[in-house]
């Protein structure tokens, strides 16, 4: 008897059509394909992207080449150097990231006692020559200048947390 | 008959023009039919499919075209390098050809030929010749393989293909593609499909097998061979063997729209209200639509099933539809001699 059933249901194709009305039913269903560059999806206030270096809001560099950073560093990504500036304090005169390097963990962020080097939300950049991966310490304070409001707010956010 | 040389050549741009006037749109429809396939079955993957380029990427299919175009021909150095260029044409031009006899509507049809069926029958056979001489010529021995799979598999399922189109003979009375129609005449419960539903259903199935298509697809089978027959192929080669692919699977939809579902018919014929309106008309329209509806289940069921195993192809051809179809021969001829179906009523 069983064998009959199941000749029945393969002769008739029966499990084939149900297998068609699975698909069918996909066909019809909303797609949860999201169309990037127009839709984006949403990011937390702790993604972490490209480098920044960040100034206080008198205009003064915040990192004070206290190494730790680089120190940190998993993939050794971080190079610095430093001098005495005039004024007495210790400054950077070389912060170079190498972003293929990099690996994004973000225990630079986490080490840097002043919140000077941190990681943005930004995720969209791209190198077009050789040498370009090297983030310079100017490169670095231009996107920490130009990402400030966005790269405050993610922190305010996450204040609470650390 | 044309008499004067005048009339000969008037003659000959009127049939070339009308060859064109199937040939174009045929093309059109084949790329256009790539661009439905990927969006049937990204949304059947619950994917938006190619979207990229032009409007809800309706240029997607040039796009594809014009690289596949403007890259290198490559000739392998041990391939037999006349049959290697051959082949893809062997492939391309039955599957044009048998679009001849193909009658999209009452009057509209090249070639009004009495043997139409075998005429068609002969050329869907022949294009797997431009495949076993693909794989031969590319001497590699996934082509080889994808080649020897490809002609028995056609063998096997021919048989199937020819007697369900018997079914088709009998009740009919005519191998004219036009007369076949016709004597589908009469609404929805008229045509051949519900008499025949068996054969319908097999040559549904051996259409897929003729063409190579998923389920049946082991002539190209990417994850067992790479690319059967065509994987030497590259640029313009593989474009014209992609371009016979889905010429014949139109095919193979427009002559089951033709012997089963009544061609250009109306399915409002016959229906007091609707049917006396233009719905109930035939025309080229419901042709084409029927068409289109095959079409769609070729994309459905290759986004539905996965790959046969080459021994349980072999099976169901021989085993399964080949003595399902002679039943149904007996059947139809049972029916036929009774006159349980009145043709053209």
């Amino acid at each position: 008897m069983n064998a009959i059933t199941r000749y029945l249901k393969s002769l008739l194709l029966i499990e084939l059509g149900q297998g068609l009305m699975v698909t069918l039913r996909y066909f019809f269903r909303p797609k949860f394909t999201i169309n990037y560059p127009e839709e984006k999806t949403p990011k937390s206030n702790r993604f972490r992207g490209l480098h920044a270096l960040r100034r206080y809001p008198n205009g003064e560099e915040r990192c004070i080449a206290c190494k730790l950073c680089e120190a940190v560093c998993p993939a050794l990504a971080i190079t610095i150097d430093s001098t005495q500036r005039d004024d007495g304090t210790r400054r950077t005169t070389r912060y170079d990231i190498d972003l293929f390097k990099c690996i994004y963990c973000g225990f630079c962020e986490e080490s840097c006692p002043v919140d000077s080097i941190v990681e943005t939300d930004v995720l969209e950049y791209h190198f077009e020559n050789r040498g370009e991966h090297i983030m310079t310490k100017e490169k670095l304070l231009a996107i920490g200048d130009r990402y400030e409001e966005s790269i405050a707010e993610n922190r305010r956010q996450d204040a609470a947390y650390r | 008959m044309p008499e004067t040389w005048l009339d000969q050549l008037l003659y000959m741009v009127i049939l070339l023009l009308k060859i064109i006037a199937i040939v174009v749109p045929l093309i059109l429809a084949v790329a256009y039919y790539t661009y439905f396939e990927r969006k049937v079955i990204g949304y059947m993957q619950i994917r938006r499919g190619p979207n990229r380029i032009g409007p809800l990427g309706l240029a997607q299919p040039f796009a594809d075209v014009f690289k596949l175009l403007l890259k290198e021909i490559i000739l392998p150095e041990n391939s037999n390098k006349f049959l290697f260029l051959l082949a893809p044409i062997l492939s391309l031009a039955p599957a044009f050809a048998a679009w001849a006899v193909v009658p999209f509507d009452d009057w509209m049809v090249l070639a009004n030929i009495d043997a139409g069926l075998l005429y068609i029958l002969a050329m869907s056979s022949l294009g797997v010749y431009g495949l076993i001489i693909a794989g031969w010529a590319s001497n590699s021995k996934y082509a080889f393989l994808g080649a020897l799979r490809s002609t028995a598999q056609m063998v096997s399922y021919e048989i199937a293909m020819g007697f369900a189109l018997i079914g088709v003979l009998i009740l009919a009375g005519s191998m004219n593609l036009s007369e076949i129609v016709l004597a589908q005449q009469g609404g929805v419960l008229d045509w051949f499909w519900l008499p025949l539903l068996p054969l319908f259903i097999v040559y549904i199935i051996s259409g897929l097998a003729e063409t190579n298509r998923a389920p049946f697809d082991v002539a190209e089978g990417e994850s067992e061979i790479v690319a059967g027959f065509h994987v030497e192929y590259a640029g313009s080669g593989f474009a014209i063997f992609f371009l016979a692919e889905y010429a014949n699977m139109i095919l193979i939809s427009a002559l089951t729209a033709l012997m089963f579902t009544g061609g250009w018919l109306s399915p409002f014929e016959g229906i007091p209200v609707l049917g006396d309106t233009f719905l109930g008309e035939g025309s080229i329209f419901w042709f084409l639509g029927k068409t289109v509806v095959f079409m769609f289940i070729f994309l459905w069921v290759r986004a539905t099933f996965p790959r046969y195993r080459y021994d349980q192809i072999m099976r169901l051809g021989w085993k399964v539809l080949i003595p399902i179809t002679i039943f149904w021969v007996l059947v139809t001829a049972v029916i036929s001699v009774f006159g349980l179906v009145v043709r053209g009523s």
